[in-house]
């Protein structure tokens, strides 16, 4: 895979993962010319459509698009599983995910992300396991924070 | 799981997330980011120290606004700051703001690397995973210098947590993929292919990934991993719904896992060991069968985790190409899909029947279902399905269903979508001209082509009509009245005007005979589309009437009147200027013999490949168009590659630089030789090929006698290893001196286009005296006979002192040859016999056609050229110097593109093209890859021959 992007149906971005290379200038008209191409796709049509040398493959969740460009020997339908399965992670992490959650905890969209998908290729399929991982993180969190953000959050440091 | 820990720490963030989505405006929104930038700023800047949680709530807000689009330009040093934070979830968000924000700035990259180090050997797995992610989402060369060396031992060492390992096998995947160059080989390589057998799946899924792109380099080092990735397959695909327990996905075992391993074994040939390839089938045909058994889940993600699986191993079936039984099956079932409720499996099917078509076992199976391609074409409501259909139905055209298809593609083309117009018209103008049994229905196809998307016929589609016209007598007659009867449309397109001013002006006569279409109404239609079309039409027009008036005589006062007009004769564009006075002058001086000569009917063009496919094989890149033409050569193979020739082996000569229709310059052709000025015909001599060496085989020595039997130092026959020497100064470049000693120089001028090439000799005579009994012979060592057509014509056989005198080789490469041809040189100077041999500066290169394609298309053809055999590669010392610009010009000569951007490594030089045989075209793909500190450099080429590959790489070799 090469990148993946996630955005809202006015075309607000909300999560970019670049597998490959690409300058800023490149990420921006990429990003700018996908969403408007798929936006602009009919409910009913298919799924995949090529897009300069590579396949574009897109699902609509609720308000969310998320779209994944792949390789031109790269599995169309297993990539779409790919997005279900992250959606599932999400829901599962977040507890009925909806774009806010994603808007307000990006971060932690990114690590779970990176939990199943590493350098463009799927490394866990388990939800059990990412989700394990993301769990363990949470906690170190949590342990290293619950003393100090109490006197943070009221100013004292 | 808790909701409660989602994000809480860090309610700043949150407050600061708020304000932004409740701008109203961009403006606002921006003042709102000025505002926390400046903020930010001043915190990083201030004089207190910053706990590390500010830091992390700091840098997370600059990551935020960055995602919002807007430019960061500073926090880099906080960030870093942060990886080095013993906190877990301090330094997770440092790293993500490496991984999203990075940039080569060395200072930083040192120091990130510096806090990489340190948590891989930290043995702490959540920090090591963690250091692994971001050297796999950053990937940079300077990483792959630091740790390429250093995963390999995480990837394989026996302590290693599960879920390191799996990051390890995708960073290392992902630094092999941007810097193959600095990920060493060594005793890793073997125990990563044990990976497959590891018990954890998860583990297994990540290393498969890795293995199949370290076997499309060097597919011989990773051989066992066929039968180990058939045996893990054969047990997920017989495993029940629920034994792989988290790894099955709505009822289907390891969807993710089992795609992975059908993509690793289309990295080989079927498996030689009987007992690996049953398996394996049988797996296939589980797979098969499952596809018929009902859904065991109505949820689509159960169906499309089957089919991912099913469509991936039809791709297997497809590559393997050996088992009629399977490729029919996949036929059928790919058929079933064509008519499926689900947009996705009608577009997956249509695609995949596409490669299907061009096996010789299911290329029949493909053809029944066209009714229904036909109807996909006409019904589908998606334009990229409908792509799909057409790509299908050119795949699948033949011989008995071409008039079919492409009457159904011209009905299409009428409400085609305008993105893919210029594609369906090259493709109709291929088959068209591809299965033509009758040559009027060739000229009504193209002319419909023109008129119905005249704005998407290009240059080739048009000049190929009039090529064919030309070269067949009996559709002339046909083409003359059906041109003649398009033109008299009220608006016709301007392709129409100048196939229609090219055809009467070479065939109007034809239908003169008609006093519908007398001459002074074929003039007088042309001429009234005249003054609506272009320059260039103008010019060709211009050209047509002064062919009228050598057709046609009564035309002439009519004709010379319009000449005559100042909108012709003083038109301010000089080519139509120039054309009008020169035309003018023809005309009124000329006596009719001379103007009939002049304007003598033009000759047949020479046979070569359809300039249509090569604009075909442009757009799509070598390969794709190649595999299509050589997979439907049936043994009955009764397809017109082009045109057949029309008439024997005189016609078949290059005429490398002329255009087609002659519109530009033609050749210059040197002058100082005798017989010169009537090359066009003499050129073409009607030496039978076999007699090509020339007559005086009489008295002396030839070749393997070499100079004994002659006086002293008469014979200049070079020793074989500087006969290379002079055969490489020519590789990639077509002119210079080939030889010179005290009496004779022989320079060399060639140029070559597809499969054919000239060349021009020059023999200086660099004494006074005359040379005598002068005898050039072309020999043919070895098989060289049957792989290169040469034709020469005999010199004078006196060379005087000071002269020179030209020999023009005509060369037809008819296979790919490994040895050069050698031209035996003799002649008498006062009184002695000299006899000289050379090889003549004729490589397989110099039919290289270059091929521009992005770089996707690139390395996927590099992928798919994986056989070793397919290979050649050598590794050796710079013998030049290392020369950026002096290795392009190198490669350029060479012949093939030289691609920019392809190569992630700028310093290394990759190129493609097509090898232009008469028999075959081989594709070519090169790489040089230079190591400056060495001074060596590594050459792999991969074509789809051998012998190419191997002759290729020897001849490139010796040039740097």
């Amino acid at each position: 895979m090469q990148f993946m992007l996630l955005f809202s149906r006015q075309g607000k971005l909300r999560l970019q993962k670049w597998y490959v290379p690409l300058s800023d200038k490149e990420k921006k008209k990429i990003t700018r010319e996908l969403v408007q191409t798929v936006l602009a796709r009919k409910p009913k049509m298919c799924s995949f459509l090529e897009w300069r040398d590579l396949k574009i493959i897109y699902k609509r969740y609720a308000s969310l698009y998320f779209c994944c460009a792949i390789e031109d020997q790269d599995n169309e339908l297993i990539t779409l599983e790919i997005i279900h399965r992250y959606v599932e992670l999400l829901d599962k992490y977040f507890g009925s995910v909806c774009e806010l959650d994603i808007i307000f905890n990006f971060e932690k969209a990114y690590f779970i992300l990176d939990e199943f998908l590493l350098g463009g290729e799927v490394q866990e399929t388990s939800k059990k396991n990412v989700l394990k991982a993301i769990e363990q993180a949470d906690l170190l969190q949590e342990e290293a924070e619950t003393p100090r953000s109490v006197l943070e959050e009221i100013g004292l440091t | 799981m808790p909701a409660v820990s989602k994000g809480d720490g860090m309610r700043g963030l949150a407050v600061f997330i708020s304000d932004i989505r409740n701008c109203k405006s961009k403006e606002a929104e921006i003042k709102r980011i000025n505002k926390e930038l400046a903020n930010i700023r001043s915190k990083f800047k201030g004089d207190k120290a910053l706990d590390g949680y500010s830091k992390k709530k700091y840098v997370c807000k600059l990551l935020f606004i960055f995602l919002l689009g807007h430019d960061i330009d500073f926090g880099h040093m906080e960030a870093v700051n942060l990886l080095s934070s013993n906190k877990y979830t301090e330094k997770q968000i440092g790293y993500l703001f490496i991984s999203v924000l990075v940039n080569s700035n060395s200072e930083l990259i040192r120091l990130i690397n510096n806090a990489i180090k340190n948590d891989l050997a930290s043995r702490n797995p959540t920090f090591m995973c963690l250091s692994l992610h971001c050297i796999a989402n950053v990937g940079s060369r300077e990483m792959a210098e630091a740790f390429a060396s250093e995963i390999p031992r995480i990837l394989v060492a026996g302590d290693t947590m599960d879920s390191v390992k799996q990051s390890a096998a995708l960073c290392l995947l992902r630094l092999y993929k941007t810097s193959p160059d600095l990920v060493p080989m060594g005793e890793w390589t073997s125990r990563v292919v044990h990976l497959l057998n590891d018990q954890h799946m998860g583990v297994v899924t990540a290393a498969v990934s890795l293995i199949t792109c370290l076997c499309r380099k060097s597919p011989d080092d990773f051989k066992t991993c066929v039968s180990l990735a058939v045996s893990r397959l054969s047990r997920i695909v017989s495993s029940a719904s629920t034994d792989l327990q988290d790894y099955t996905y709505y009822f289907v075992p390891a969807p993710w896992l089992s795609v992975k391993l059908l993509r690793l074994l289309q990295c080989y040939p079927p498996p030689e060991d009987a007992a690996v390839k049953g398996r394996l089938v049988e797996c296939l045909e589980t797979i098969l069968n499952k596809a018929q058994e009902p859904p065991k889940s109505k949820k689509v993600q159960h169906s499309n985790a089957k089919n991912a699986i099913l469509f991936e191993a039809i791709s297997l079936i497809i590559h393997y190409d050996s088992e009629p039984n399977l490729l029919v099956r996949a036929c059928n079932q790919l058929g079933q899909f064509l008519q499926h409720r689900e947009t996705n499996l009608r577009y997956l099917a249509l695609e995949s029947m596409c490669t299907l078509a061009s096996s010789e076992f299911s290329h029949e199976a493909v053809k029944t279902h066209i009714e229904t391609v036909i109807n996909a074409l006409k019904t589908e409501r998606d334009v990229s399905v409908r792509q799909r259909a057409a790509d299908l139905l050119y795949a699948m055209c033949d011989r008995t269903n071409a008039k079919q298809i492409v009457s159904e593609m011209l009905s299409y083309l009428e409400t085609a979508d305008y993105s893919i117009r210029e594609e369906i018209v090259l493709k109709v103008a291929i088959l068209a001209e591809k299965y033509a049994v009758d040559y009027s229905w060739y000229v009504d196809t193209i002319l419909n082509l023109i008129r119905i998307a005249g704005d998407y016929v290009s240059e080739e589609v048009w000049y190929r009509v009039i090529q064919i016209v030309i070269n067949r007598d009996d559709v002339q007659g046909y083409a003359a009245k059906t041109v003649f009867e398009a033109l008299q449309a009220p608006a016709c397109h301007e392709n129409m005007v100048k196939v229609g001013g090219y055809i009467l002006g070479e065939f109007g006569n034809l239908i003169a005979g008609d006093p519908r279409s007398s001459p002074l109404v074929q003039f007088n239609l042309l001429h009234s589309k005249f003054h609506l079309c272009s320059v260039s039409t103008r010019a060709l027009l211009l050209s047509t009437y002064i062919k009228f008036i050598n057709l046609f005589p009564e035309t002439k006062p009519t004709i010379q009147e319009v000449l005559r007009s100042d909108s012709q004769i003083r038109n301010s564009d000089v080519e139509l200027q120039q054309r009008a006075v020169e035309y003018l002058k023809l005309s009124s001086i000329a006596s009719t013999d001379v103007l009939a000569t002049v304007l003598e009917e033009m000759p047949p063009f020479p046979e070569r490949e359809s300039s249509i496919l090569a604009k075909l094989k442009k757009k799509k890149g070598p390969g794709a168009v190649n595999e299509l033409e050589e997979g439907k050569k049936e043994p009955n193979s009764e397809l017109n590659g082009g045109v057949e020739p029309t008439a024997s082996s005189t016609t078949s000569t290059p005429s490398p630089s002329a255009d087609l229709l002659g519109l530009r310059a033609a050749p210059v052709v040197g002058s100082t030789a005798p017989g010169a000025g009537n090359l066009l015909v003499d050129v073409f001599s009607d030496t039978p090929a076999a007699s090509t060496a020339l007559a005086s085989e009489d008295d002396d020595n030839f070749l393997s006698t070499g100079g004994a039997a002659v006086g002293a130092s008469a014979s200049e026959d070079l020793p074989i290893a500087e006969a290379d020497e002079l055969l490489n100064k020519f590789v990639c470049k077509n002119n210079g001196v080939l030889f010179e000693n005290q009496l004779l120089q022989i320079g060399v001028k060639s140029e070559f286009r597809q499969n054919l090439g000239r060349m021009y000799l020059f023999y200086g005579n660099k004494t006074s005296v005359q040379f005598q009994s002068f005898t050039p012979t072309v020999t043919y060592p070895g098989d060289l006979q049957s792989q290169l057509n040469l034709q020469t014509k005999p010199v004078h056989p006196i060379v005087e002192g000071g002269a020179q005198v030209q020999q023009v080789l005509n060369i037809e490469c008819l296979e790919d040859f490994e040895e050069a041809p050698l031209i035996n040189i003799k002649f008498r100077y006062g009184g002695t016999l000299q006899n000289i041999t050379l090889k003549l500066p004729i490589t397989i290169n110099k039919f290289f056609q270059a091929t521009e394609m992005p770089s996707q298309d690139f390395f996927q053809r590099w992928k798919q050229l994986c056989l070793p055999q397919q290979e050649a590669q050598k590794i050796f010392k710079a013998s030049h110097l290392m020369d950026s610009e002096v290795t392009k010009a190198k490669l350029l000569g060479f012949g093939s593109a030289l691609l920019e951007n392809v190569d992630p490594n700028p310093d290394n030089y990759v190129g493609a093209g097509i090898i232009q045989t008469k028999s075959v075209q081989v594709g070519c793909l090169l790489r040089l890859e230079p190591n400056h500190q060495a001074q060596m450099y590594r050459l792999t080429l991969r074509t789809s021959k051998e012998s190419v590959s191997r002759q290729l790489c020897k001849l490139l070799a010796q040039q740097f």
